[in-house]
Protein backbone atom coordinates (compact mmCIF):
# COMPACT_ATOMS: atom_id res chain seq x y z
CA UNK A 1 0.00 0.00 0.00
CA UNK A 2 2.57 2.29 0.84
CA UNK A 3 4.30 1.72 -2.56
CA UNK A 4 1.19 3.06 -4.47
CA UNK A 5 1.18 6.10 -2.10
CA UNK A 6 4.88 6.86 -2.85
CA UNK A 7 4.44 6.19 -6.56
CA UNK A 8 0.79 8.27 -7.08
CA UNK A 9 2.68 11.23 -5.02
CA UNK A 10 5.62 10.92 -7.41
CA UNK A 11 3.54 11.09 -10.82
CA UNK A 12 1.43 13.97 -8.87
CA UNK A 13 4.73 15.55 -8.58
CA UNK A 14 5.77 14.71 -12.18
CA UNK A 15 2.33 16.64 -13.46
CA UNK A 16 2.75 19.92 -11.38
CA UNK A 17 6.57 19.85 -12.99
CA UNK A 18 4.94 19.55 -16.17
CA UNK A 19 2.54 22.22 -15.89
CA UNK A 20 5.24 25.10 -16.61
CA UNK A 21 5.70 24.03 -20.13
CA UNK A 22 2.13 23.19 -20.35
CA UNK A 23 1.27 26.71 -19.30
CA UNK A 24 3.93 28.17 -21.87
CA UNK A 25 2.73 25.59 -24.77
CA UNK A 26 -0.86 27.05 -24.37
CA UNK A 27 0.47 30.66 -24.23
CA UNK A 28 1.91 30.10 -27.47
CA UNK A 29 -0.73 28.42 -29.13
CA UNK A 30 -3.54 30.68 -28.16
CA UNK A 31 -1.22 33.74 -29.21
CA UNK A 32 0.25 32.04 -32.75
CA UNK A 33 -3.37 30.63 -33.79
CA UNK A 34 -5.09 34.25 -33.41
CA UNK A 35 -1.77 35.94 -34.52
CA UNK A 36 0.21 34.36 -37.39
CA UNK A 37 -3.47 33.68 -40.02
CA UNK A 38 -2.93 37.56 -39.92
CA UNK A 39 0.35 37.70 -40.34
CA UNK A 40 0.73 35.57 -43.36
CA UNK A 41 -2.81 37.17 -45.20
CA UNK A 42 -1.26 40.70 -44.68
CA UNK A 43 2.48 39.42 -45.11
CA UNK A 44 5.31 39.25 -42.81
CA UNK A 45 7.18 41.55 -44.25
CA UNK A 46 4.28 44.24 -44.72
CA UNK A 47 3.78 44.31 -41.40
CA UNK A 48 6.99 44.13 -39.68
CA UNK A 49 8.87 46.53 -41.74
CA UNK A 50 5.64 48.61 -42.93
CA UNK A 51 6.03 52.12 -41.56
CA UNK A 52 2.57 53.29 -41.13
CA UNK A 53 0.03 52.23 -38.38
CA UNK A 54 -3.58 52.55 -39.35
CA UNK A 55 -6.14 50.54 -38.18
CA UNK A 56 -9.33 52.83 -39.60
CA UNK A 57 -7.68 52.73 -43.13
CA UNK A 58 -6.37 49.26 -42.61
CA UNK A 59 -2.73 49.62 -42.00
CA UNK A 60 -0.80 47.73 -39.80
CA UNK A 61 2.66 48.28 -39.89
CA UNK A 62 4.30 47.70 -37.09
CA UNK A 63 7.92 49.03 -37.28
CA UNK A 64 7.68 52.71 -35.46
CA UNK A 65 6.79 50.70 -32.42
CA UNK A 66 9.27 48.13 -33.01
CA UNK A 67 11.52 51.19 -33.21
CA UNK A 68 9.66 52.81 -30.23
CA UNK A 69 10.62 49.86 -28.08
CA UNK A 70 13.75 49.68 -29.10
CA UNK A 71 14.95 53.45 -28.47
CA UNK A 72 13.47 53.88 -24.97
CA UNK A 73 15.10 50.70 -24.07
CA UNK A 74 18.42 51.38 -25.36
CA UNK A 75 18.23 54.95 -24.04
CA UNK A 76 17.50 53.05 -20.66
CA UNK A 77 20.45 51.08 -21.03
CA UNK A 78 22.60 53.98 -21.49
CA UNK A 79 21.47 55.68 -18.45
CA UNK A 80 20.99 52.25 -15.99
CA UNK A 81 24.24 50.72 -16.81
CA UNK A 82 26.96 52.56 -15.60
CA UNK A 83 25.08 53.47 -12.34
CA UNK A 84 23.83 49.87 -11.77
CA UNK A 85 27.21 48.41 -12.66
CA UNK A 86 29.20 51.21 -10.02
CA UNK A 87 26.38 49.96 -7.44
CA UNK A 88 26.89 46.45 -7.80
CA UNK A 89 30.80 46.92 -7.88
CA UNK A 90 29.96 49.04 -4.54
CA UNK A 91 28.13 46.44 -2.80
CA UNK A 92 30.17 43.64 -3.97
CA UNK A 93 33.78 45.32 -3.20
CA UNK A 94 33.50 48.45 -1.30
CA UNK A 95 30.85 49.21 0.81
CA UNK A 96 31.00 48.67 4.71
CA UNK A 97 28.56 46.27 6.41
CA UNK A 98 26.08 48.72 7.41
CA UNK A 99 25.75 50.20 3.68
CA UNK A 100 24.91 46.61 2.20
CA UNK A 101 22.45 45.91 5.17
CA UNK A 102 20.97 49.28 4.09
CA UNK A 103 21.34 49.06 -0.06
CA UNK A 104 19.71 45.55 -0.06
CA UNK A 105 16.26 46.70 0.92
CA UNK A 106 16.32 49.39 -0.96
CA UNK A 107 17.19 47.86 -4.11
CA UNK A 108 14.29 44.79 -3.08
CA UNK A 109 11.96 48.12 -3.07
CA UNK A 110 12.89 49.34 -5.75
CA UNK A 111 12.36 45.55 -7.46
CA UNK A 112 8.65 45.81 -5.82
CA UNK A 113 7.17 49.03 -6.48
CA UNK A 114 4.41 48.40 -8.60
CA UNK A 115 5.03 49.83 -11.97
CA UNK A 116 1.95 51.43 -12.37
CA UNK A 117 3.40 53.41 -9.01
CA UNK A 118 6.32 53.83 -11.16
CA UNK A 119 4.35 55.20 -14.13
CA UNK A 120 2.31 57.53 -11.80
CA UNK A 121 5.29 59.12 -10.41
CA UNK A 122 6.11 60.00 -13.97
CA UNK A 123 3.36 61.70 -14.90
CA UNK A 124 3.02 63.70 -11.95
CA UNK A 125 6.74 64.51 -11.38
CA UNK A 126 8.98 63.88 -14.51
CA UNK A 127 6.67 64.94 -17.39
CA UNK A 128 5.85 68.45 -16.36
CA UNK A 129 9.93 68.91 -15.70
CA UNK A 130 10.30 67.56 -18.90
CA UNK A 131 7.90 70.16 -20.83
CA UNK A 132 9.29 72.80 -18.71
CA UNK A 133 13.11 72.04 -19.47
CA UNK A 134 12.89 70.53 -23.14
CA UNK A 135 9.24 71.81 -24.85
CA UNK A 136 6.62 69.91 -26.13
CA UNK A 137 4.28 68.09 -24.29
CA UNK A 138 6.58 66.14 -21.68
CA UNK A 139 5.52 62.82 -22.85
CA UNK A 140 8.72 61.83 -24.95
CA UNK A 141 10.87 58.42 -25.21
CA UNK A 142 13.24 60.53 -23.22
CA UNK A 143 10.96 60.98 -20.13
CA UNK A 144 10.21 57.12 -20.64
CA UNK A 145 13.61 56.37 -20.56
CA UNK A 146 14.52 57.55 -17.26
CA UNK A 147 11.49 55.77 -15.57
CA UNK A 148 12.58 52.20 -17.52
CA UNK A 149 16.48 53.49 -16.24
CA UNK A 150 14.90 53.22 -12.39
CA UNK A 151 12.74 50.41 -12.85
CA UNK A 152 15.72 48.15 -14.69
CA UNK A 153 18.57 49.57 -12.13
CA UNK A 154 17.25 46.96 -9.06
CA UNK A 155 18.09 43.94 -11.83
CA UNK A 156 20.81 44.47 -13.08
CA UNK A 157 22.38 45.68 -9.77
CA UNK A 158 21.14 42.16 -7.96
CA UNK A 159 22.17 39.86 -11.29
CA UNK A 160 25.92 42.02 -11.80
CA UNK A 161 26.37 42.02 -7.77
CA UNK A 162 25.76 38.12 -7.65
CA UNK A 163 28.39 37.70 -10.30
CA UNK A 164 30.76 39.65 -8.88
CA UNK A 165 30.94 38.00 -5.83
CA UNK A 166 31.05 34.54 -7.74
CA UNK A 167 34.83 35.33 -8.28
CA UNK A 168 36.74 32.75 -6.25
CA UNK A 169 38.68 34.72 -3.52
CA UNK A 170 41.95 34.11 -5.25
CA UNK A 171 41.49 36.08 -8.18
CA UNK A 172 41.31 39.04 -6.11
CA UNK A 173 44.62 38.13 -3.50
CA UNK A 174 46.49 37.20 -5.89
CA UNK A 175 46.06 40.81 -7.59
CA UNK A 176 46.41 42.45 -4.29
CA UNK A 177 49.85 40.65 -3.34
CA UNK A 178 51.07 41.85 -6.62
CA UNK A 179 50.81 45.61 -4.98
CA UNK A 180 47.64 46.62 -7.42
CA UNK A 181 45.97 49.07 -5.71
CA UNK A 182 42.16 47.82 -5.22
CA UNK A 183 40.40 49.66 -7.81
CA UNK A 184 43.45 48.81 -10.20
CA UNK A 185 42.08 44.79 -8.68
CA UNK A 186 38.42 45.66 -9.52
CA UNK A 187 39.37 47.51 -12.99
CA UNK A 188 42.02 44.34 -14.02
CA UNK A 189 40.72 40.84 -12.49
CA UNK A 190 37.56 41.39 -10.95
CA UNK A 191 35.26 43.21 -13.29
CA UNK A 192 36.81 41.55 -16.61
CA UNK A 193 35.92 38.46 -14.61
CA UNK A 194 32.73 39.18 -13.96
CA UNK A 195 31.54 40.34 -17.89
CA UNK A 196 29.59 37.11 -18.80
CA UNK A 197 26.98 37.54 -15.59
CA UNK A 198 27.36 41.30 -15.73
CA UNK A 199 26.23 40.42 -19.68
CA UNK A 200 23.15 38.56 -18.49
CA UNK A 201 22.70 41.01 -16.01
CA UNK A 202 22.23 43.62 -18.67
CA UNK A 203 20.02 41.57 -21.03
CA UNK A 204 17.71 40.54 -17.82
CA UNK A 205 17.25 44.38 -17.59
CA UNK A 206 16.67 44.82 -21.24
CA UNK A 207 14.24 42.30 -21.31
CA UNK A 208 12.05 43.77 -18.33
CA UNK A 209 12.54 47.41 -20.33
CA UNK A 210 10.89 46.04 -23.39
CA UNK A 211 8.26 43.90 -21.89
CA UNK A 212 7.31 47.00 -19.44
CA UNK A 213 3.66 48.15 -20.69
CA UNK A 214 1.75 50.60 -18.76
CA UNK A 215 4.38 52.68 -17.36
CA UNK A 216 6.01 53.15 -20.77
CA UNK A 217 1.91 54.40 -21.24
CA UNK A 218 1.89 56.76 -18.84
CA UNK A 219 4.93 58.33 -20.01
CA UNK A 220 5.75 57.96 -23.67
CA UNK A 221 3.31 60.20 -25.69
CA UNK A 222 1.70 56.83 -27.69
CA UNK A 223 1.90 58.39 -30.58
CA UNK A 224 2.62 55.35 -33.22
CA UNK A 225 5.15 57.49 -35.54
CA UNK A 226 8.82 57.44 -36.01
CA UNK A 227 10.94 59.93 -33.63
CA UNK A 228 13.12 62.07 -35.41
CA UNK A 229 14.56 63.10 -31.62
CA UNK A 230 14.51 61.68 -28.39
CA UNK A 231 11.96 64.51 -27.06
CA UNK A 232 9.26 63.22 -29.38
CA UNK A 233 6.73 61.25 -28.44
CA UNK A 234 6.33 57.45 -29.27
CA UNK A 235 4.39 54.14 -28.79
CA UNK A 236 6.02 50.95 -27.41
CA UNK A 237 4.99 47.43 -29.21
CA UNK A 238 3.21 46.43 -25.68
CA UNK A 239 1.54 49.94 -25.15
CA UNK A 240 0.10 49.25 -29.01
CA UNK A 241 -1.74 46.26 -27.81
CA UNK A 242 -2.60 47.65 -24.35
CA UNK A 243 -3.88 50.83 -25.51
CA UNK A 244 -5.84 49.18 -28.62
CA UNK A 245 -7.21 46.01 -27.56
CA UNK A 246 -10.14 47.54 -25.37
CA UNK A 247 -11.85 48.19 -28.64
CA UNK A 248 -10.28 45.95 -31.36
CA UNK A 249 -12.33 43.91 -33.23
CA UNK A 250 -12.02 41.35 -36.52
CA UNK A 251 -8.27 42.30 -38.46
CA UNK A 252 -7.28 45.04 -35.67
CA UNK A 253 -7.72 42.57 -32.90
CA UNK A 254 -5.55 39.81 -34.77
CA UNK A 255 -3.17 42.66 -35.77
CA UNK A 256 -2.36 43.19 -32.08
CA UNK A 257 -2.15 39.50 -31.56
CA UNK A 258 0.85 39.76 -34.57
CA UNK A 259 2.22 42.52 -32.41
CA UNK A 260 2.60 40.17 -29.01
CA UNK A 261 4.38 37.70 -31.82
CA UNK A 262 7.04 40.19 -32.38
CA UNK A 263 7.24 41.27 -28.85
CA UNK A 264 7.65 37.32 -27.99
CA UNK A 265 10.14 36.70 -30.87
CA UNK A 266 12.44 39.85 -29.16
CA UNK A 267 12.04 38.49 -25.88
CA UNK A 268 12.98 35.09 -27.56
CA UNK A 269 15.88 36.14 -28.70
CA UNK A 270 17.07 37.90 -25.77
CA UNK A 271 16.83 34.36 -23.59
CA UNK A 272 18.79 32.87 -26.31
CA UNK A 273 21.99 35.47 -26.29
CA UNK A 274 21.81 35.41 -22.00
CA UNK A 275 21.45 31.71 -22.13
CA UNK A 276 24.39 31.88 -24.78
CA UNK A 277 26.28 33.61 -22.00
CA UNK A 278 25.35 31.15 -20.03
CA UNK A 279 25.51 32.48 -16.62
CA UNK A 280 23.76 29.41 -14.98
CA UNK A 281 23.24 30.61 -11.34
CA UNK A 282 19.86 32.35 -10.18
CA UNK A 283 18.78 33.24 -13.77
CA UNK A 284 15.46 35.46 -12.95
CA UNK A 285 13.97 37.50 -16.03
CA UNK A 286 11.83 39.59 -16.78
CA UNK A 287 10.79 39.76 -13.30
CA UNK A 288 13.88 41.00 -11.15
CA UNK A 289 12.77 39.39 -7.81
CA UNK A 290 15.76 37.82 -7.04
CA UNK B 1 49.79 54.24 -18.81
CA UNK B 2 48.07 56.89 -16.79
CA UNK B 3 50.60 59.62 -15.79
CA UNK B 4 48.39 62.42 -14.64
CA UNK B 5 46.60 60.65 -12.02
CA UNK B 6 48.51 57.72 -9.99
CA UNK B 7 47.29 54.66 -9.00
CA UNK B 8 46.81 56.19 -5.48
CA UNK B 9 44.82 59.13 -6.18
CA UNK B 10 42.82 56.91 -8.49
CA UNK B 11 42.05 54.47 -5.85
CA UNK B 12 40.87 57.68 -4.06
CA UNK B 13 38.10 59.13 -6.90
CA UNK B 14 37.26 55.83 -7.60
CA UNK B 15 36.15 54.73 -4.10
CA UNK B 16 34.25 58.26 -3.81
CA UNK B 17 32.45 57.44 -7.55
CA UNK B 18 31.58 54.21 -5.89
CA UNK B 19 30.31 55.43 -2.63
CA UNK B 20 28.08 58.15 -4.72
CA UNK B 21 26.67 55.47 -6.67
CA UNK B 22 25.31 53.68 -3.92
CA UNK B 23 24.27 56.55 -2.25
CA UNK B 24 22.42 58.02 -5.82
CA UNK B 25 20.58 54.48 -5.50
CA UNK B 26 19.19 55.24 -2.25
CA UNK B 27 18.58 58.97 -2.67
CA UNK B 28 16.23 57.66 -6.07
CA UNK B 29 14.47 55.33 -3.89
CA UNK B 30 13.49 57.72 -1.13
CA UNK B 31 12.41 60.52 -3.82
CA UNK B 32 9.54 58.16 -5.62
CA UNK B 33 8.16 56.78 -2.29
CA UNK B 34 8.73 59.92 -0.32
CA UNK B 35 6.76 61.89 -3.06
CA UNK B 36 4.07 59.32 -3.05
CA UNK B 37 3.91 58.60 0.95
CA UNK B 38 3.99 62.83 1.25
CA UNK B 39 0.94 63.26 -1.28
CA UNK B 40 -0.68 60.25 -0.65
CA UNK B 41 -0.51 59.46 3.23
CA UNK B 42 -2.92 62.10 3.80
CA UNK B 43 -5.56 60.85 1.48
CA UNK B 44 -5.55 57.48 3.19
CA UNK B 45 -8.18 57.32 6.45
CA UNK B 46 -10.52 54.72 7.57
CA UNK B 47 -13.55 56.39 5.46
CA UNK B 48 -10.80 56.00 2.55
CA UNK B 49 -9.95 52.36 3.30
CA UNK B 50 -13.66 51.26 4.25
CA UNK B 51 -15.74 52.99 1.47
CA UNK B 52 -17.22 52.21 -1.81
CA UNK B 53 -15.84 54.52 -4.63
CA UNK B 54 -18.26 57.55 -5.46
CA UNK B 55 -18.58 59.04 -8.99
CA UNK B 56 -15.91 56.17 -10.71
CA UNK B 57 -13.86 57.20 -8.05
CA UNK B 58 -13.83 61.05 -8.11
CA UNK B 59 -14.34 60.33 -4.47
CA UNK B 60 -15.21 58.08 -1.84
CA UNK B 61 -12.77 55.18 -0.98
CA UNK B 62 -10.99 52.06 -2.52
CA UNK B 63 -12.87 49.32 -0.99
CA UNK B 64 -13.68 47.13 -3.40
CA UNK B 65 -10.24 47.57 -4.97
CA UNK B 66 -8.35 46.38 -1.63
CA UNK B 67 -10.95 43.10 -1.58
CA UNK B 68 -9.87 42.65 -5.31
CA UNK B 69 -6.84 42.86 -4.50
CA UNK B 70 -6.58 40.32 -1.90
CA UNK B 71 -8.75 38.13 -4.12
CA UNK B 72 -6.64 37.78 -7.10
CA UNK B 73 -3.60 37.51 -4.73
CA UNK B 74 -4.84 34.99 -2.84
CA UNK B 75 -6.16 32.67 -5.87
CA UNK B 76 -2.55 33.51 -7.70
CA UNK B 77 -0.63 32.00 -4.36
CA UNK B 78 -3.47 29.59 -3.97
CA UNK B 79 -2.49 28.22 -7.21
CA UNK B 80 1.00 28.50 -7.89
CA UNK B 81 2.20 27.82 -5.09
CA UNK B 82 1.26 24.13 -5.08
CA UNK B 83 2.47 23.53 -8.39
CA UNK B 84 5.74 25.72 -7.72
CA UNK B 85 6.91 23.92 -4.07
CA UNK B 86 5.87 20.49 -6.49
CA UNK B 87 7.64 21.00 -9.48
CA UNK B 88 10.73 22.12 -7.31
CA UNK B 89 10.39 18.96 -5.28
CA UNK B 90 10.17 16.75 -8.36
CA UNK B 91 13.12 18.28 -10.18
CA UNK B 92 15.57 18.05 -6.69
CA UNK B 93 14.65 15.05 -5.59
CA UNK B 94 12.91 12.43 -8.09
CA UNK B 95 14.91 13.25 -10.86
CA UNK B 96 18.30 13.92 -12.21
CA UNK B 97 19.86 16.42 -14.46
CA UNK B 98 18.26 15.13 -17.59
CA UNK B 99 16.40 16.25 -20.95
CA UNK B 100 12.90 17.02 -18.71
CA UNK B 101 14.39 19.06 -16.26
CA UNK B 102 16.22 21.16 -18.84
CA UNK B 103 12.69 21.09 -20.84
CA UNK B 104 11.11 22.47 -17.52
CA UNK B 105 14.01 24.75 -16.62
CA UNK B 106 13.69 26.30 -19.96
CA UNK B 107 9.79 26.56 -19.42
CA UNK B 108 10.01 28.48 -16.40
CA UNK B 109 12.47 30.83 -17.76
CA UNK B 110 10.45 31.39 -20.71
CA UNK B 111 7.66 32.11 -18.54
CA UNK B 112 9.62 34.35 -16.32
CA UNK B 113 10.21 36.34 -19.08
CA UNK B 114 7.23 36.92 -21.03
CA UNK B 115 5.79 40.45 -21.31
CA UNK B 116 2.91 41.25 -18.67
CA UNK B 117 0.53 42.27 -21.44
CA UNK B 118 1.33 39.09 -23.01
CA UNK B 119 -0.18 37.25 -20.26
CA UNK B 120 -2.99 39.75 -20.36
CA UNK B 121 -3.89 38.56 -24.39
CA UNK B 122 -3.47 35.01 -23.57
CA UNK B 123 -5.72 35.29 -20.42
CA UNK B 124 -7.93 36.97 -23.21
CA UNK B 125 -8.06 34.95 -25.60
CA UNK B 126 -8.00 32.01 -23.49
CA UNK B 127 -10.58 32.41 -20.47
CA UNK B 128 -12.20 35.26 -21.12
CA UNK B 129 -13.24 34.24 -25.00
CA UNK B 130 -12.11 30.20 -25.32
CA UNK B 131 -13.53 28.97 -21.82
CA UNK B 132 -16.49 31.94 -21.97
CA UNK B 133 -15.35 32.66 -18.07
CA UNK B 134 -16.03 36.30 -18.74
CA UNK B 135 -14.25 39.02 -16.95
CA UNK B 136 -13.83 37.71 -13.60
CA UNK B 137 -11.16 37.85 -10.41
CA UNK B 138 -11.07 34.02 -10.68
CA UNK B 139 -9.75 34.26 -14.37
CA UNK B 140 -7.08 37.28 -13.35
CA UNK B 141 -5.97 35.56 -10.16
CA UNK B 142 -5.23 32.05 -12.67
CA UNK B 143 -3.11 34.02 -15.07
CA UNK B 144 -1.52 36.31 -12.04
CA UNK B 145 -0.69 32.79 -11.08
CA UNK B 146 0.95 31.95 -13.97
CA UNK B 147 3.01 35.08 -14.11
CA UNK B 148 4.09 33.75 -10.16
CA UNK B 149 5.07 30.16 -10.98
CA UNK B 150 8.73 30.95 -12.15
CA UNK B 151 9.30 32.64 -9.52
CA UNK B 152 7.98 29.86 -6.84
CA UNK B 153 9.81 27.68 -8.39
CA UNK B 154 12.89 29.15 -8.68
CA UNK B 155 13.30 30.07 -5.24
CA UNK B 156 11.80 26.61 -3.92
CA UNK B 157 14.54 25.21 -5.94
CA UNK B 158 17.28 27.21 -4.72
CA UNK B 159 16.20 26.50 -0.58
CA UNK B 160 15.57 23.01 -0.90
CA UNK B 161 19.28 22.17 -2.82
CA UNK B 162 20.47 24.63 0.43
CA UNK B 163 19.07 21.74 2.90
CA UNK B 164 22.35 19.76 3.79
CA UNK B 165 22.58 16.53 2.56
CA UNK B 166 22.81 15.35 5.89
CA UNK B 167 19.04 15.97 6.83
CA UNK B 168 17.36 13.46 4.07
CA UNK B 169 20.29 10.96 4.80
CA UNK B 170 19.44 10.62 8.58
CA UNK B 171 15.98 10.18 8.17
CA UNK B 172 16.43 7.92 5.46
CA UNK B 173 18.58 5.84 7.69
CA UNK B 174 16.15 5.60 10.41
CA UNK B 175 13.67 3.93 7.67
CA UNK B 176 11.98 7.14 6.53
CA UNK B 177 10.75 6.39 2.73
CA UNK B 178 11.15 9.11 -0.03
CA UNK B 179 8.29 11.13 0.42
CA UNK B 180 8.17 11.16 4.39
CA UNK B 181 11.64 12.48 4.27
CA UNK B 182 10.87 15.28 1.81
CA UNK B 183 7.36 16.00 3.95
CA UNK B 184 8.95 15.39 7.44
CA UNK B 185 12.17 16.69 6.46
CA UNK B 186 13.45 18.19 3.36
CA UNK B 187 10.31 20.44 3.22
CA UNK B 188 10.09 22.00 6.74
CA UNK B 189 14.07 22.63 6.39
CA UNK B 190 13.43 24.57 3.18
CA UNK B 191 10.05 26.76 4.48
CA UNK B 192 11.68 29.69 4.98
CA UNK B 193 13.23 29.86 1.96
CA UNK B 194 9.69 28.80 0.02
CA UNK B 195 8.26 31.26 2.06
CA UNK B 196 10.03 34.00 0.75
CA UNK B 197 9.74 32.50 -2.84
CA UNK B 198 6.09 32.63 -2.16
CA UNK B 199 5.87 36.39 -0.60
CA UNK B 200 7.98 37.75 -3.93
CA UNK B 201 5.38 35.92 -6.08
CA UNK B 202 2.53 37.43 -4.51
CA UNK B 203 4.37 40.93 -4.31
CA UNK B 204 4.36 40.52 -8.36
CA UNK B 205 0.31 39.21 -8.69
CA UNK B 206 -0.37 42.24 -6.10
CA UNK B 207 1.15 44.69 -8.31
CA UNK B 208 0.73 44.01 -11.72
CA UNK B 209 -1.93 45.77 -13.65
CA UNK B 210 -0.84 44.94 -17.50
CA UNK B 211 -1.19 41.05 -17.44
CA UNK B 212 -5.39 41.56 -15.90
CA UNK B 213 -6.49 44.40 -17.93
CA UNK B 214 -8.64 42.42 -20.37
CA UNK B 215 -8.96 39.89 -17.80
CA UNK B 216 -10.80 41.44 -14.49
CA UNK B 217 -13.31 43.71 -16.39
CA UNK B 218 -12.21 46.72 -14.03
CA UNK B 219 -15.66 46.84 -12.26
CA UNK B 220 -16.15 49.44 -9.69
CA UNK B 221 -18.90 47.37 -7.69
CA UNK B 222 -17.78 45.27 -4.47
CA UNK B 223 -17.01 42.16 -5.94
CA UNK B 224 -19.50 39.72 -4.02
CA UNK B 225 -17.81 36.63 -5.47
CA UNK B 226 -14.72 35.42 -7.05
CA UNK B 227 -16.53 35.31 -10.54
CA UNK B 228 -17.62 38.44 -10.63
CA UNK B 229 -15.43 41.07 -12.28
CA UNK B 230 -13.14 43.58 -10.43
CA UNK B 231 -10.40 46.05 -10.40
CA UNK B 232 -7.75 45.39 -8.18
CA UNK B 233 -5.36 48.57 -6.80
CA UNK B 234 -2.96 48.97 -9.38
CA UNK B 235 -5.28 48.85 -12.34
CA UNK B 236 -7.79 51.65 -10.37
CA UNK B 237 -4.37 53.30 -10.03
CA UNK B 238 -3.80 53.20 -13.72
CA UNK B 239 -6.85 54.58 -14.40
CA UNK B 240 -7.52 57.35 -11.80
CA UNK B 241 -4.44 58.94 -13.67
CA UNK B 242 -4.39 58.22 -17.05
CA UNK B 243 -8.38 59.00 -17.21
CA UNK B 244 -7.48 62.53 -14.99
CA UNK B 245 -10.72 61.14 -12.72
CA UNK B 246 -8.79 62.18 -8.92
CA UNK B 247 -5.32 63.11 -8.74
CA UNK B 248 -6.10 63.03 -4.97
CA UNK B 249 -7.23 59.55 -5.10
CA UNK B 250 -4.70 58.12 -7.04
CA UNK B 251 -2.04 59.27 -4.63
CA UNK B 252 -3.96 57.52 -1.97
CA UNK B 253 -4.46 54.46 -3.85
CA UNK B 254 -0.76 54.96 -4.88
CA UNK B 255 0.50 55.18 -1.21
CA UNK B 256 -1.86 52.38 -0.04
CA UNK B 257 0.52 50.01 -2.76
CA UNK B 258 3.84 51.45 -1.71
CA UNK B 259 2.97 50.64 2.12
CA UNK B 260 2.14 46.77 1.01
CA UNK B 261 4.97 47.07 -0.61
CA UNK B 262 7.10 48.36 2.42
CA UNK B 263 5.22 46.02 4.80
CA UNK B 264 6.34 42.67 2.46
CA UNK B 265 10.00 44.09 2.14
CA UNK B 266 10.05 44.57 5.97
CA UNK B 267 8.75 41.42 6.63
CA UNK B 268 11.09 38.63 4.27
CA UNK B 269 13.73 40.56 5.46
CA UNK B 270 13.67 40.77 9.41
CA UNK B 271 10.75 37.73 10.33
CA UNK B 272 11.48 35.08 7.39
CA UNK B 273 15.47 35.67 7.78
CA UNK B 274 15.14 34.77 11.22
CA UNK B 275 13.58 32.31 11.16
CA UNK B 276 15.54 30.95 8.52
CA UNK B 277 18.72 30.64 10.92
CA UNK B 278 16.56 28.86 13.53
CA UNK B 279 15.81 26.44 11.24
CA UNK B 280 18.75 25.80 9.14
CA UNK B 281 20.74 25.31 12.71
CA UNK B 282 23.13 28.59 11.98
Amino acid sequence: MKDIGEFLIEKGLLITAFLSIIIILLIIIFIFSEGLPFMESYGFLKFIFGSIWDPSSGDYGVLPMIVGSLGITSLALVFAIPLSLLCAIYMAEIAPKTMRKILKPVIETLAGIPSVVYGFFGLIVLVPIMRIHFGGTGFSMFTASIILTVMILPTIISVSEDALRFIPHEYKEASLALGATHWQTIKNVIFPAAIPGIITAIILGMGRAIGETLAVIMVAGNVAQFPTTISDPVRALTSNIAIEMGYATGIHYSALFGTAIVLFIIIIILLVVANYFHYKKKITIGGGYL
Amino acid sequence: MNRIISPKNAQKIMKGVFWASGIVTIIILLIIIGYILIKGLPVINLEFLLENPIDSGKSGGIAPMIVSTLIITFIAVFVATPIGVGAAVFIEEYTKENILVKLIRLGSETLASIPSIVFGLFGLAFFVIYLHMGWSLFSGGIVLAFMALPTILQVSEVSIIAVPRSYAEGSLALGGSKWQTIYRVILPAAVPGITTGVILGMARAMSEAAAILFVVGSALAMPLSIFDPGRPLPLHLYVLATEGISLDNAYGTAAVLVLLILIITVVTNTVVERYSKKMMGR
